[in-house]
Order: C-alpha cells, then structure tokens, then sequence
C-alpha cells in the first residue's frame, strides 16, 4: 500500500491550507485564492525556471517552520520560495509587504512610458493591474525615461521594448516551446533588452505563444494591432482539429468578424494550454472553428465588459439625478479635439500627455 | 611588528616561482594534509576558525561542511578571483606574488571537500595574472603536486584558469557559476544554494582566494593555533588593501588584534593621512559597507578603541559601526566631497547591475541621477529623502547582495553627512566650486574649522 | 576564421570542461576571437564562435553584450580605460580624464582621428592602492600624472608606427 504523502499545513495571512511538500508559498495562496493572492509579474507556472525576478510577491516568513520557528530575515519571492511545514506567512498583513510592494510597483512603471490610451494592451495588462491594486498615485522620478524604437519581429509579432518589464517570459517560452529561440536578452542592467541583435525575424510554429506570455504590452499580436479595443470585444470558446497543438483557443468576435486569436488564460492570466501559430494567426474566420460558447474572463478590469454571462448590468444614476430631463451635451467633442492625432506617438511624450502636445 | 601568515614569506626575492617557494617551506602543508582523512583536514579548518575573506565572513569550516556528496556526482571547488569591490585589490597581490601558496591551498581544499577539477575564475582586467597562474600550475604539476594520483595518495586534481570579462556581479557565488558556464552573469535564486547544486548543477564551494591561501598557514601551525592569532571570533589574520588619501596605500596583512588607529597612523602601516591632511571619514571594508566619520571610526559609539576585527568595526551596527567586509579599506581626507564620493559608488553599482531583478535594475540608476542633481548643484531638500527611501527600497527586496551593497553606501552617507547634502542643496553654487570641509566630522581630538577655498 | 593555432587553443579550453559543457569556453573564445579580429566583435565574429562552440547566436550575442570588455563597436588603436571610482577619484582621477581629453581633443567614449586613441572612463579595476590608474591593453598603467601620461601617448605613437 502507498503511502500516504504527508500534507504541509502552512498559513497565510492566518488562514491555513494544506499543501504537498516541494509547493511554492505562491502556489499555496492560489489555493486559498481571493485576495491573499501575491501578484506574480515575471511566475509563470507553465515555464520552468521563471519567476524570482520582478519582486511584486515579495511575502513576510513569520515563522520558518515547525521545526525551525525563526523567521525569515528577509522578504523572499513568494514564487520561488517553497513551504515549509508549520510556516506562516504574511502578505497582505504586513505593513512591511505592502510597502516593499509599493516600491517594486515604483520601480517596474519609473521608465514604463503609461502610453496605454495608445496600447493594445490596455485592459488586460498586468502592469495596469498591479499599478491600480499595489501602486502610488504618482511618480517621483523626474528624468527622460529611457525609450527604444519599436521592433517588427516577424510578420506577425511587434516589439515595443520600451513597454517591457524585463520577466524574462518570452526567452524561456523560445527556449522551452521552440527549436531554436532566436531573441534573448542583451546588454546589463537598466539599458538591457529583449531583441534579436541583428535583426531577424522570429518565425516558428509556436513564437506567437510570447504575445499571450507577455505580461505588458511589450509583444503584441500585429495582425490585432490598433483593430479594437479588447473590452469592446466578446470572447467565446472555441476549438478545431490541429494537428500542431491543442487546437483549444478563445475568439475575440464582434458581430461574426473574428478579431483576434488567443490561448485560453485562467485568472491568473496564464495561458492552460500553448496554441500553435496557424491557429493564432491564420484562422480568422468563424467557419475555421467550432464555437463553444462565451467565455468568463475573470478579471477584475474593464476587459470583462464585453462579456456576455454573467453581467450585471450596472445601475445608471443618471437619469435618476436629472430627475426626467435630458443630459445637455456642453459640446460636440468630437468636432473640436485636437488630441485624435494618430502621427503623435504618446510613448515618445514625457510624463502625461498635455495639450501643449498636441498643438501646431 | 605585527605577526604574518600569509605574506611572512612575500619579501623573498623569487618566491613566485616554485623551486624559491618550495625551499621556503611550500607545499610543506599540502605534505602534510594529503597524509590525513579528508575529515581531520576538515576539523582543522572548523577549528581555525577561519571565515571567508570575500566579505560576507561566513565560516568556512562550516560552509565546507555543507557540501552534498551524492554518489557518483563531481564536486566543484571554485576559486572566487573577481575581486571588483572598489578599494579591494589584495586577492591581486596573492595571485601576482605568491601564485603557489594559492594553488597549494587549492590543494589542499579539493583533497577535502573531494573535488578533482577546480576552477580560478578571475576577474577580465587583470588581464597578465592568468599567465602567472598557469605558469605555476604547470610547475606544480611538473613536480608531482597536480596532475593523477597526487604524491601517491590516489587523489587526482586539475586546476583551471577562467578569465571573465568585466562583471562586479560575477564575484557573487551564483552569478560567478553561471558566467563559468558561458552564460551571463545573472545570479541565481537561491535555494538550492551551490552546495546542493552548483556549477553545472553539481555539488560546488565557492570560496575567496584569501580564504583559500589562509588554508595553508592553518594546516601549517594547526587549527588550534591559528584561532590564537587575532581576537576573538575574528582568527587569524587578514589582508587590508588601503588606499584613498593615506601615505602608504598597499596591501597589508595585519593579525585582527590593532586598533584602526594603529593601522590609519602608525608608520608599519598607512602611515597616516597624505600631505599632512585631517581624516574625514573612512569606508573600511570595501565601496558597499557603511562609511563612518573619523570621530565613530577610532572609537566606538559606546566609547571604546575600534579596532580591526570584524566585531569592533560593526559594533553598533548600522547607526554607528560599519563592516569588515573584503578588507577595502579607503580613507577620506578633509578636502573630500562625501556627495561626490558617493554618486561614484552609485553611478558604479548603476554600471554593475545585471538587470535581472527590478528594484535594483531601476533604483539604482535613480539615485546616481538624483545624487548627480545634488552634486551638481541642482538638487532640492526633498531628493535627500527620495534618495533614503530609493535606497530603503533596495535593501532587501532584491535576489543578490548588489541590491543591500548599493543601498548600504547611500544610507551611511546621509545618515552620517546630511549636512553635507544640505549644504550641496543650499549652496548650489558655492558647491560647485569648494569642497564642505571637515566641518563636526572630525576625529573627537580637536574641533576643525570648515575649510575655505 | 581563427587559424590552425587558435583552433587548437580552442579545443585546449574546450577540454578543461566535462563533455558537453563546450558552452563554458565562450568567455575564453570570445576574448580570443576579439583579439584576433581587431578588438571588437562583430556579429558575423559572434555567429563564427558560435558555430565553434556548437551554441545558437543568440546565446553568443547574450554573453558578449552583458560584459564590458567586449567591445560590440570599433575601437581604437589604443584604448585609455581610466577608472573613476571613488578610490581613483579621492587621487585625482578626474584632472587625469580631463588631461587626455585635451591631450588628445576627444571625448570619453571617443576615438581619435587617425584611429589611434579611444578614451572610456571604466568602474574600478581593483588598483586602487596605485590610483590614479588606467588599463591600456592588457596591463595596467598606475599612479598616472599628466606627465607619466605623456610618456605613455608618445610610447604608443612610437610603437604604432
């Protein structure tokens, strides 16, 4: 008879879970899940050896463990720190969390250039997440933010480094998914960068997966790019025979037109199975898949507005304020802006962009 | 004079080569251990005393101890020569002049810890050492020290020389390994620590070239007798690399029982402070421990002679003591700009970030751009606490010691010399064109006056 | 293409590695290749020690732009690396930079003309006891004054020549 694997009882933030030994704290919380959940910019449990890097689930160890009740001198990365039976943990209880959190939200968005107005990662961007949840209402830093010129990889992939958090997702995607990765990191510290070096363009059947892994809007999908907003979109479930992968994705529709392709992500934002490219980028039209029916993102952000289930629709209080009369419109906006100017990139403009901008 | 173990021997004209050091008592240590168990060398070593000389003073003895020896897998020993910590330039010194008192203590370390490759990983600058090295581990090997089944013990051992290529962070054990690996030198998250899995995934021991060498003084005099040298938990002896505004800058190997004053003034040492200056303040363990103002230098906050052992110097911790660390020992006179001083050792740790983890890859660019504001005379009161809370902000939350090393220089600053970033602050022209002074930073002998243009 | 005696040297370092390590030779090549094909590293330099190593490009391209000896652009001649770090900078680093800038009407970073001189300021070098230093090929040059600094200009001319 086997034996019966002793579970590890280990606490967070008070509550108590059960867990395998070898499970990292990160993965414990998940389990309880809700809001005792650290936030994970660079983990990626489907890739070996990622996480430790962005500093965003730095946890408190209160107490090591039954056996060795010290605490932890140091907050550890909650992804890559394994539990120990009799551990207790602290996230969201510790003062010294949240501000050590608040500091690495600082840090990973001091030379993000907040272009999301002009970014197609908007609404389901990580980085937004994190900044809206854990992050300051400003920044202190006021130097040039470091930029990179945008980057087509391919046909079908752009790069826009200057989005970048540096997670490190894609390189260990090529290395783990592909035959032969063909970008990586170069140069060291602040200046370093995702880029192909010489540039070449990254072509294999599964490449396109580094735009689901993409925790920002640093790879996104070109043949998606600036087509539509991804919360005026309704995602559905759907499949196809596939002879290169699971065939398994999400199709982000308005009316029948096929907008995107994408894996299917669980709420942690992580993709439950890798889709090959010929079903991201080659099948774009409803009568390539069989239709599942809608799918529930769950997230928190705007993305989940264009749902279909599950939607409540939420309580307009205006016209109970105007009590029977109409909104009178104090101007047609859309005869007088000056800020529709596609030729102005935002990511190129310091700080948030100001009229000054927009003017000659 | 101060009793020697490692460089009692350095003045012999010759002593580079084998046949000088041999007649000089070489590889008389490595004779000796090869006759023991591998575990009697061990309890020599744990009896010592001995803690690493790379900075961190972990014991050795006890590192050794935690080696993994699963069956049929190769263990690793890995020669720490990246000495890049600013103001450290003593493991240099070893490995130019006394090339064979490290490989003799290779030996004996491989023999104990079971490792039949060992690999000296040195820094990329020091470009001419290499050759040295191997010229030496030639001679060795010719003479029966390296090479199969050593002096007929069975034991096998060959040593490597690695060149890196400019990189502070490869002095780090984990990024250290994976730059030996041919990849870049970002460190590894640890657990599993290199004992458990190190190089190429194997059980390794990284240890400093000075703790290496200081293997065989102790397996010479026993470890018994080697923890009678120096004070306390701080055995033996250690090499000073001073520089900075003194009379005498080198490479001194003092026995951990002088006061800092002792080694700042007497003429066996330092030689006191160059043209006949004040001492402002000194970084006594390398660019990344606290600098401390000469009056909390010579004597504790509690009032007692500081001297030159790894407790005094970090009595009262971080508010009023500072550290050992590699032995980095760089003193400041009173025409020195302490704002000035420490944007060089934050625009260094800029350069030196491997960018892998976050609060480092940005906070560290951010404070040498906010202290090069200050220095330049353009800074404003509140950068002073920006810069305290980038620098809080660093500590602790990264995956190496780079993110502590670059924090701890800009704390101590403020934290002892806030008045002289005020200053900078108020007097942005005036700044730019005379140094603060000596200002209350003085030694506690004589009240100075600030210095004027 | 390295010749038949840096080949052998190659396979040499590759040997002081368990099989299938060859990757670990890649900083020791790298210094080798950039020596042999005039101080820097192009990608086609970088895309040869790659197919001798047996690794992808992109793994060569990685290492070579993380450390800072290898030069990913032309350099010249001679190049002046003047350390800076605070040790060098309490003896008077700085005068010595702003000495060989004029000395030579460069800037740091720059080359000179006749492609003879490139100034680079450089982090410490672990002379520090002997500042104000400069490495200048593979040796160090130490307690520089604009004097010592002169002489050293007019060796390299003699020996460019």
């Amino acid at each position: 008879m086997a034996e019966e694997k002793k579970l590890f009882k280990v606490k967070i933030d008070g509550i108590p879970v059960e867990v395998e030994p070898g499970t990292t704290i990160l993965n414990a919380a998940r389990k309880i899940g809700g809001d005792i959940v650290p936030p994970a910019m660079c983990y990626y449990s489907k890739l070996q050896g990622s996480g430790g890097k962005c500093r965003t689930c730095l946890v408190k160890v209160s107490k090591g463990s039954e056996a060795d009740p010290r605490p932890m001198p140091k907050l550890v990365a909650s992804c890559r720190t394994t539990v120990m039976d009799g551990m207790e943990v602290a996230n969201i209880t510790s003062p010294e969390v949240l501000d050590a959190r608040k500091g690495v939200v600082e840090f990973l968005l001091l030379n993000h250039p907040l272009d999301c107005p002009v970014c197609d990662q908007a609404g389901e961007c990580s980085l937004q997440d994190l900044g809206y949840e854990h992050g300051a209402d400003g920044t202190r830093y006021e130097f040039k933010r470091r930029t990179f010129e945008k980057i087509d990889i391919g046909d079908k992939i752009q790069l826009h480094m200057t989005r970048c958090i540096l997670c490190y997702r894609c390189v260990y995607t090529a290395d783990q998914l592909t035959e032969k990765r063909e970008h990586g990191i170069l140069g060291r510290g602040e200046v370093s960068e995702i880029s192909t070096y010489i540039h070449k363009s990254l072509d294999n059947e599964f490449i396109g997966n580094v735009i689901d892994v993409c925790p920002v809007g640093a790879l996104t999908d070109k043949t998606f790019r600036f087509k539509n907003r991804v919360w005026f979109l309704k995602p559905v479930d759907a499949h196809r025979d596939c002879d290169k992968c699971c065939g398994k994705t999400v199709l982000w529709l308005r009316g029948d037109e096929v907008f995107r392709v994408t894996a299917r992500k669980d709420k942690y934002g992580e993709v439950e199975e890798f889709i090959c490219d010929t079903c991201r980028f080659d099948k774009k039209e409803t009568k390539d898949w069989i239709v599942e029916g809608p799918r529930n993102i769950d997230r928190h952000s705007v993305i989940s507005q264009g749902q279909y289930v599950g939607v409540v629709k939420p309580h307009d209080a205006l016209p109970d304020v105007l009590d029977g009369r109409q909104p009178k419109l104090l101007m047609d906006i859309h005869s007088i802006s000056q800020v529709n100017r596609p030729e102005i990139d935002l990511s190129k403009i310091e700080g948030p962009a100001h009229s000054d901008d927009f003017k000659n | 004079m101060g009793r020697k173990l490692l460089l009692d021997k350095a003045h012999i004209e010759n002593i580079r080569y084998y046949d000088v050091y041999r007649a000089n008592g070489g590889y008389e240590s490595a004779e000796k251990a090869l006759k023991m168990t591998p575990e009697l060398v061990l309890d020599e070593v744990k009896k010592s005393g001995l803690r690493g000389r790379g900075g961190a003073g972990f014991p050795t003895g006890m590192k050794w101890s935690f080696i993994a020896k699963p069956e049929g897998v190769p263990r690793y020993l890995v020669c720490n020569a990246d000495e890049s910590e600013p103001g450290t330039f003593k493991d240099r010194y070893l490995m130019e002049f006394l090339p064979h008192l490290l490989i003799e203590g290779l030996l004996i370390s491989s023999y104990t810890l079971g490792a039949n490759s060992c690999y000296i990983y040195i820094r990329g600058e020091y470009a001419w050492i290499p050759d040295i090295l191997e010229e030496a581990i030639a001679d060795a090997k010719k003479n029966g020290w390296l090479g199969k089944n050593i002096k007929g013990t069975g034991f096998d051992l060959e040593i490597y020389v690695q060149r890196g290529a400019g990189a502070y962070i490869c002095g780090e054990e984990t990024a250290l390994i994976e730059s030996l690996e041919g990849k870049r030198g970002n460190p590894r998250i640890k657990p599993p620590f290199p004992a458990i899995k190190g190089l190429w995934d194997c059980p390794t021991v990284v240890n400093n070239v000075e703790t290496l060498a200081a293997i065989v003084p102790i397996m010479r005099i026993g470890g018994e007798e080697y923890a009678k040298y120096g004070t306390g938990k701080s055995t033996g002896t250690k090499l000073i690399s001073a520089c900075g505004n003194i009379n005498k800058p080198g490479v001194y190997e003092i026995e951990m029982n002088i006061s800092v004053e002792e080694f700042i003034y007497s003429e066996e040492y330092c030689g006191g402070i160059a043209n006949g200056k004040r001492l402002k303040a000194c970084i006594p363990g390398g660019s990344s421990v606290p600098i401390v103002p000469a009056n909390l230098l010579l004597k504790t906050a509690k009032g007692e002679t500081r001297m030159m052992t790894y407790e005094s110097l970090s009595d009262g911790g971080f508010a009023t003591g500072t550290m050992m660390g590699s032995g980095g020992f760089i003193v400041l006179d009173e025409d020195q700009c302490i704002v000035k001083n420490t944007l060089t050792f934050a625009r260094f740790y800029h350069h030196e970030s491997c960018g892998q983890c976050s609060p480092c890859r940005e906070g560290t660019g951010w404070m040498e751009r906010v202290l090069k504001n200050i220095e330049k005379g353009k800074g404003k009161m509140s950068d002073i606490d920006l810069l305290w809370d980038i620098q809080r902000k660093i500590e602790g939350n990264t995956i190496c010691p780079l993110g502590d090393a670059a924090a701890w220089p800009v704390a101590a600053a403020i934290r002892h010399f806030r008045d002289e970033f005020e200053w900078h602050v108020l007097n942005p022209e005036e700044s730019q064109v005379r140094n603060f002074g000596l200002a209350h930073y003085a030694d506690p002998l004589e009240i100075a006056a600030p210095a004027t243009v | 293409m390295f010749s038949e005696a840096k080949l052998n040297k190659v396979k040499e370092i590759i040997a002081r590695y368990p099989q299938g390590k060859q990757k670990s030779a890649l900083l020791p090549v790298l210094h080798l290749a950039q020596e042999e094909f005039g101080g820097w590293l192009s990608a086609e330099t970088m895309d040869y020690v790659a197919s001798l190593l047996q690794i992808t490009p992109i793994e060569v391209y990685e290492v070579a732009t993380f450390y800072s000896m290898f030069n990913m652009k032309p350099v010249g001649k001679y190049v002046f690396e003047v350390c800076h770090t605070g040790p060098c900078m309490l003896r008077g680093s700085d005068n010595i930079v702003d000495y060989i800038k004029k000395k030579l009407d460069i800037g740091v970073g720059e080359t000179t003309k006749d492609g003879l001189f490139t100034l680079k300021t450089v982090e410490c070098l672990g002379a520090c006891g002997y500042a104000p230093m400069m490495q200048l090929g593979k040796h160090f040059r130490e307690h520089l004054t604009p004097e010592r600094v002169d002489e050293i200009i007019n060796e390299c001319r003699v020996n460019a020549n």
